[in-house]
């Protein structure tokens, strides 16, 4: 025992590099018929576990997606709640497969610490919730206010770059809770309140008296763009992952369905017939059969209507889509060819 | 007698100017408070699950209906929602014989914990008996909580005692190590032995050897807890006198048998009481388990809260009710050793 511990540094390297283990992950999530899906411990919208203990959100649908594509189940999934602390360490010691956790993509993240993001299923951003009675529209008009922040988190940092790059010599006052933050806000002490656009939404909808009164500013001042992320060393579960989510933004494109995706199977289109393995088996350079992303469809329905039941106006979050549109209606949500 | 006290009380407490002025706003204060809490936690408050009412309430009352609409998740976790029944038998069964335990010790209780341990886990676990199978990642709550406390004192107090005892040993190449493994193990918080134990204990287990995240947890919290108690320990070893060694030792008894018969029965006796308050802090400590993915009672309350935008503003009445739910295991737990103590003390 003395003897391992003299090695823990060692270990500790190798937990941060993991050995490639090509294909591992797609055959033992085959073998157990189960997704291990790390999700955080409750953000609405994304992901949070309602009063019958049922996991929702764009995290996990995403999550669900992939079981239906690989198990042929969208309900075999492990779900493992993991603090934003523990989520790297999390999926490098294998605990969990994928981890669909609200995770900014970041150079850091990605290129040191043993994983990488598969793509983009949300950009989020930092925004700031002004009272209407200010007249404040436009950030720039921020010149010298107070802003409520919380403290040690990246809202924090990217408040001061912003102040200093605009040269506005904003004020952030700074709490320690985010309960403290959002009432010294509400009770006047601040002109702003900053913090990300979703949960400026959420706030609005669920815990102002009068959300009449206030206003979310039109600009957003940090680039948040959220996404799943997986080990390295796995390129084959990489590319499930990656083609999975791109299947769900070719649908909204395609304009596929949860309700028409059987119908769409007698479609004329060449691309529908292609994405849903009537006319072409793209499973198999992914090592799944023909009708993975049929049945990714068929559980969750297209990217779109994910982001409507879980964020849009048919969810309690209520946010516009934004820079989440497809990129063919002037949004950023962008799937390369699947052919 | 009652105009003696009378007469004591306006002595003592309004004696001087300054004396009467400190009482009476020190009763004004108390009556402010107790008002103003009596208010918002009982007159004002809304009992019923309704988020409307409890939003147009804006925190002047307590919105005590957050309790009736997730207390399943709050209390159970996210164990499945039709197998609730489960947890709750497990915990009811678990907290009877605790009380059992202190009211009326005696040897069969050790049969009776074996078999209740037994029951608890069939009863969590299922896979047999026609029980569906619940894995132990997806136990939580209050179950989960007095598992790993009980467990964990179960498993620690005996590696305690042997680490006091070696200690002890007049042999360097036992007092060392011991010694060694108690100073490291007080020297680190638990958070970074469950890290440990959670993300490294995996890569030392020999190929092919798995255990789950509540077993690993376990061992790090029994090895934690084993510290500290071995100082317990220690202190009541310390205070058996020498006499008492050197007596057995005439008598002929070996080291194990002067241990087991003379030395320890005396030392545990002089020490329960800090070995009570072991246990009532490693119950308290088991709250940390959530930063490895366990949600016990705290971690729970997380859970079932922060991701519902209707409810997570009345996160105060959450922790509220936990912390009545803490404070009543603990405070009758420390209640039931004191009449264990007594029990003890008489010849």
């Amino acid at each position: 025992m003395d003897l391992r511990f003299c090695l823990l540094p060692a270990l500790l390297a190798l937990l941060l590099s993991p050995p490639a283990e090509a294909g591992k992950t797609l055959d033992a999530v085959k073998a157990r018929k189960e997704l291990f899906c790390g999700v955080s411990t409750g953000l609405a919208g994304f992901s949070a576990s309602d009063s019958r203990g049922n996991w929702q959100g764009l995290d996990v649908d995403i999550c669900k997606a992939i079981a239906a594509a690989v198990v042929g189940d969208p309900s075999r999934v492990r779900w493992t709640p993991v603090n934003a602390q523990q989520r790297f360490a999390s999926l490098q010691s294998g605990e969990i497969d994928l981890l669909s956790r609200n995770t900014t993509w970041t150079l850091t993240r990605d290129a040191s610490l043993g994983l990488h993001f598969t793509g983009v299923v949300f950009y989020d951003g930092q925004g700031f919730m002004v009272a209407k009675k200010s007249k404040i529209t436009a950030a720039r008009q921020l010149a010298n206010a107070e802003v409520c922040v919380q403290s040690g988190t990246t809202t924090e940092k990217n408040l001061s770059d912003y102040s200093r790059a605009q040269n506005l010599k904003l004020k952030p006052v700074v709490f320690e809770s985010f309960e403290a933050s959002l009432k010294a806000f509400f009770s006047g002490r601040c002109r702003a309140y900053t913090t990300d656009a979703t949960s400026l939404a959420t706030i609005l909808q669920r815990e102002v008296k009068n959300p009449g009164d206030y206003a979310i500013l039109p600009e957003l001042i940090s680039k948040e763009p959220l996404g799943p992320v997986v080990r390295r060393g796995d390129d084959e579960w990489f590319a499930i992952v990656k083609w999975v989510v791109n299947a769900l933004i070719e649908a909204e494109e395609l304009g596929i369905t949860q309700a028409n995706v059987d119908a769409q199977k007698a479609s004329g289109d060449p691309a529908v017939l292609r994405l849903l393995g009537v006319a072409e088996d793209l499973g198999k350079s992914l090592q799944l059969d023909r009708d993975w992303a049929y049945r990714a469809i068929k559980a969750v329905g297209n990217y779109g209507e994910i982001y409507e039941r879980n964020l849009g106006s048919a969810s309690p979050v209520k946010l516009a889509r934004g820079a989440n549109r497809l990129w063919s209606k002037g949004g950023l949500i962008y799937a390369p060819p699947l052919r | 007698m009652a105009i003696g006290a009378t007469t004591t009380l306006r002595a003592r407490l309004f004696g001087s100017p300054g004396n009467a002025s400190l009482s009476l706003l020190i009763v004004a204060l108390l009556l402010w408070g107790l008002t103003h809490g009596l208010d918002w936690a009982v007159l004002s408050a809304q009992f019923r699950p309704d988020a409307e009412a409890c939003r147009a309430l804006d925190h002047a009352g307590a919105c005590w209906g957050v309790i009736a609409e997730k207390h399943s998740q709050i209390l159970f976790g996210r164990y499945p929602q039709q197998e609730m029944w489960r947890p709750a038998l497990a915990t009811a069964l678990l907290l009877a014989l605790l009380g059992q335990s202190f009211l009326r010790p005696r040897a069969g209780l050790v049969w009776a914990w074996a078999v209740v341990a037994a029951v608890v886990l069939l009863l969590l676990g299922g896979g047999a008996f026609g029980l569906a199978a619940v894995g132990a990642e997806r136990w939580g709550g209050l179950p989960l909580t007095l598992l790993l406390s009980l467990a964990g004192i179960a498993g620690a107090l005996p590696l305690g005692v042997l680490l006091a005892l070696g200690r002890r040993s007049a042999l360097p190449a036992i007092s060392v190590p011991c010694g060694a493994y108690i100073e490291l193990v007080r020297g680190v918080p638990l958070v970074s032995l469950l890290f440990l134990a959670s993300f490294l204990l995996p890569l030392f287990l020999p190929q092919g050897l798995t255990m789950g995240v509540l077993g690993r947890v376990l061992i790090g919290l029994i090895l934690f807890a084993a510290a500290y108690l071995a100082e317990v320990v220690r202190g009541g070893l310390q205070a058996v006198p020498e006499a008492q060694r050197l007596q057995a030792a005439a008598l002929g008894l070996g080291y194990w048998q002067t241990q087991r018969w003379v030395i320890l029965p005396q030392a545990l006796r002089l020490a329960l009481p800090a070995l009570m308050n072991s246990f009532i802090s490693t119950i308290k400590e088991t709250s940390v388990v959530t930063v490895v993915s366990l949600y016990e009672l705290t971690g729970a309350l997380t859970l079932a809260l922060a991701g519902d935008p209707d409810w997570r503003p009345f996160f105060l009445e959450g922790y509220l009710f936990i912390a009545a739910i803490y404070w009543l295991i603990c405070f009758a737990l420390s209640r039931l050793s004191l009449r264990f103590e007594h029990r003890r003390a008489r010849p």
